[in-house]
């Protein structure tokens, strides 16, 4: 028995299959998911699977090594997460999510901490020996919000559009801040004294960060759209760039300590366009399928080491210290959101109302990141302290805010996704929206949103498609695309269905007019309805029941579960009939 | 239909600008018009960026339509428009204010929808025929030179089905379906809350002066 040989990928493989086999199980009780979010199944699994190891070896199981986490499991989470973000709302609503994650989440870092020292201040409480600038540095840690954890509990409860995007995009954005605050607040505990131009100096970092993380995301996205513009005979790997190059900007910007999660999400954004249009529909739904496997993996495998590393002797139960920072967690937060989302709609048209607000300070999730920040703490005498205290404030965030968010949202009525089939029409309507205000805003003399977008797409147009895409002599409207997406959908359908039909026997008749037919329903264009008699419309009508245009649902796209365009066509889906005339 | 034969009172249907947007629209007025105290369709030729638009003739013939936007008495379109004229068009791109009520919202709303549904309709006879809804999908993809008449039809055939199914839904054997109207139109837009989009940034909420 060669057990030393292989253990190393042998537990890896047993702790993945342990995990997927738990979400099989999950999923085969169909009641369970909708009332307990998965991670907190995934965590109890974690726990109990902790007791078994503690039990047997007497000793505190293996925790989760932090390397391992930022390493391995966090960026295909963030990779699919950025990969899969809705750019237009993204991008409609940045500067309130820049607002949250940068402002908030240092107000968050700031009242936590001196309030956590004032409470240490209290004799009673045994816990005078923590200085405020170990309070500060706990802080920085378990203020952040999320993204592993508030994708996990949002993506069931689907709220509108705007909220999720508010939420969401926070969690992913307030990374830069954290990791400035961590390692400032890190290296201001090793330094004997602290002089107001290493405060400055942070300040400065945190820009250095956050926009470095950017342009390393983007340098490496443009380069991935670039190098797969000459994939066209090796369709095969085109999928791997896609992952090799998120992956090198992630690790690009760790070893530069730039915020990895900022590259890696504007490397997805920036390079998904022009990848898109350079690579095949095989590599295409391969990298879709891929990222969602490992994104799913990861996430399961988090919650459940997070489970495991709660059991053992890594903590310090000191009750008054840890009900003190959930409260504060609570209090802060709430407070936060308050009073940004009084600035934010003194000059926002769209208004935030207070009951997304709620949900917004309710849906500030801690996760894994806390987690894994604790541990890399040095080791000081009150580090199990805040092992205690972070673990603590994860289970709660996790269990009791993730399981009663959804009957909240519920009982609120809180305005929910707006489930409806993409169309054509609202693509035009759309662009056609988007030109006119751009128009007007050139007409007025004023450089707002549209008139950035326009000389953004102008840009695009005219230098970056050229380089970056392989077919450049074929520029796309989103028009055009979401239509050749609907047909291509509608071919792939009647392929299987065995309907495609004959040719129409009348071409000449079908090119100057258009015909729908619902059940036996004609509508023509009223110029065209003098040239037809009833015989040839019959016909017509017999030709147009053999092709089908089907509109189709999508879920969205942020599931875990299912990729888009994969969940049931609605039984009351109206079939439209529409006669593709390409040979005429 | 609803377009109405008359004239909205002044006082119904306020646009309001503070002064000092006044002020910058009066100078953006000043510097098209090269000082004079009208503005004609020529004018708009100097401004660069609009002439990559692809719906520029659209948007440039929606300022001179003396019926629908201006508000006049009479039918067709205006050579030349003045400061006044020029405030109306820009105030159908004003914000949603704080305190206004359901009623008043709902009012917006049509009135911008109105302003939209003006520029689809092109021959104003108060429905968007197959033929105006082609030609605007082909203006909004005349950047793509490339794309195929044929196919741009489609897409537009395609879309007047899908509103057909939103705005009539099962027809009966015997129904022809004419074109969108209003009411059709208004069901479209359903999903997009256009109070929100549907402004410019700089017009904000503060109201000092009311202008008309």
């Amino acid at each position: 028995l060669d057990y030393q040989h292989v253990q190393v990928p042998f537990e890896i493989t047993l702790w993945i299959m342990l995990a997927s086999l738990a979400k099989i199980g999950f999923h085969l009780y169909n009641k369970l998911p909708s009332v307990v979010p998965e991670s907190c199944l995934l965590i109890f699994v974690g726990l109990i699977m902790g007791g078994i190891i503690y039990g047997l070896n007497d000793k505190s199981p293996p925790v989760m090594d932090s390397d391992i986490f930022f390493l391995y499991l966090l960026p295909p989470i963030v990779l699919d997460a950025g990969y899969f973000m809705p750019s237009r709302p993204f991008f409609e609503n940045i500067g309130t999510i820049l607002l949250y994650a940068v402002v908030g989440t240092i107000w968050n870092v700031f009242g936590i901490g001196f309030s956590l020292y004032g409470i240490c201040q209290v004799k009673a409480f045994h816990l005078q020996d923590v200085s405020l600038l170990h309070n500060l540095l706990f802080g920085s840690l378990i203020a952040a919000v999320d993204p592993v954890a508030v994708l996990a509990v949002f993506e069931e409860i689907h709220v509108n559009e705007k909220l999720h995007i508010l939420v969401f995009g926070e969690s992913l954005l307030n990374d830069a801040v954290t990791v400035v605050l961590y390692k400032l607040f890190r290296s201001f505990c090793e330094m004997p004294t602290i002089k107001s131009a290493d405060v400055f100096a942070g300040v400065g970092k945190f820009f250095v960060v956050g926009l470095g993380g950017v342009l390393v995301g983007l340098t490496f996205g443009m380069t991935a759209a670039f190098t797969t513009r000459f994939t066209k005979d090796i369709r095969v790997i085109e999928p791997l760039f896609v992952f090799l190059y998120s992956y090198l900007s992630y690790l690009t910007a760790e070893m530069f300590h730039l915020s990895g999660i900022v590259a890696i999400i504007a490397c997805a954004m920036g390079m998904k366009r022009y990848v898109e249009a350079n690579i095949s529909l095989k590599s295409h739904t391969t990298v879709k399928y891929f990222m969602k496997m490992w994104s799913s993996v990861s996430d399961t495998l988090i919650f459940i080491f997070l489970g495991v590393s709660t059991i053992g002797e890594n903590h310090e139960w000191n009750w008054p210290y840890i009900c003190f920072t959930v409260i504060f967690c609570l209090i802060w937060r709430a407070l936060g959101v308050l009073v940004l989302t009084f600035f934010v709609n003194r000059f926002h048209v769209n208004t935030i109302t207070s009951k997304d607000q709620f949900i917004i300070a309710y849906g500030g999730l801690r996760g894994a990141i806390c987690f894994s920040l604790v541990f890399l703490l040095p080791d000081f005498h009150r580090k199990k302290l805040f092992i205690a205290a972070t673990t603590v404030v994860i289970l709660f965030t996790v269990f009791v805010q993730g399981m009663t968010i959804r009957p909240l949202v519920d009982l609120l009525a809180v305005k929910r996704k707006r489930e409806s089939a993409p169309t054509v029409g609202e693509q035009i309507h759309i662009r056609f929206l988007d030109h006119l205000l751009a128009g007007i805003e050139d007409i007025s003399g004023h450089w707002g949103q549209y008139y950035w977008k326009d000389k953004l797409e102008y840009f695009n147009s005219k230098y970056l498609q050229k380089i970056l895409l392989r077919e450049y002599d074929q520029p796309k409207s989103s028009i055009v695309l979401l239509y050749e997406k609907l047909e291509r959908k509608h071919a792939i359908e009647l392929a299987e269905a065995g309907q495609l039909g004959r040719a129409p026997s009348h071409p000449s008749l079908l090119c100057s007019g258009f015909l729908c037919s619902n059940d036996r329903t004609v509508i023509i264009d009223k110029k065209l309805e003098d040239t037809l008699n009833p015989g040839v419309l019959e016909n017509i009508q017999e030709i147009l029941a053999r092709n089908l245009y089907r509109i189709r649902r999508t879920g969205p796209a942020y599931n875990r579960h299912t990729l888009p365009g994969e969940t049931e066509p609605v039984e009351h889906a109206k079939e439209i009939l529409i006669l593709r005339h390409k040979s005429l | 239909g609803s377009l109405g034969a008359h004239p909205p009172s002044p006082l119904s249907l306020p646009p309001t600008v503070t002064s000092e947007q006044i002020e910058h629209l009066h100078r953006r007025f000043k510097q098209l018009s090269r000082d004079q105290l009208t503005i004609r369709k020529e004018n708009f030729d100097s401004i660069p960026d609009l002439e990559f638009n692809p719906i520029r003739g659209k948007i440039i013939h929606a300022f001179f339509d003396k019926r629908r936007n201006l508000r006049q008495e009479s039918d067709g379109l205006a050579d030349e428009i003045n400061f006044e004229d020029f405030l109306t068009i820009m105030s159908y791109f004003r914000p949603i204010e704080m305190n206004m009520d359901e009623e008043q919202l709902d009012r917006f709303r049509k009135e911008k929808l109105k302003f939209l549904f003006h520029m689809y309709d092109s021959d104003h006879d108060g429905k968007i025929t197959l033929q105006e809804y082609r030609n605007v999908v082909e203006e909004l993809l005349s950047g793509n030179p490339h794309l195929e008449k044929e196919s741009v039809r489609s897409i537009a055939d395609g879309a007047m089905m899908e509103a057909a199914s939103i705005c009539v839904g099962q027809m009966g054997p015997d129904q022809v379906y004419e074109g969108i109207t209003f009411e059709d139109f208004l069901k479209m837009w359903q999903g997009i809350d256009i109070e929100t989009k549907m402004h410019v940034r700089f017009l904000n909420m503060e109201t000092i002066a009311h202008c008309y």
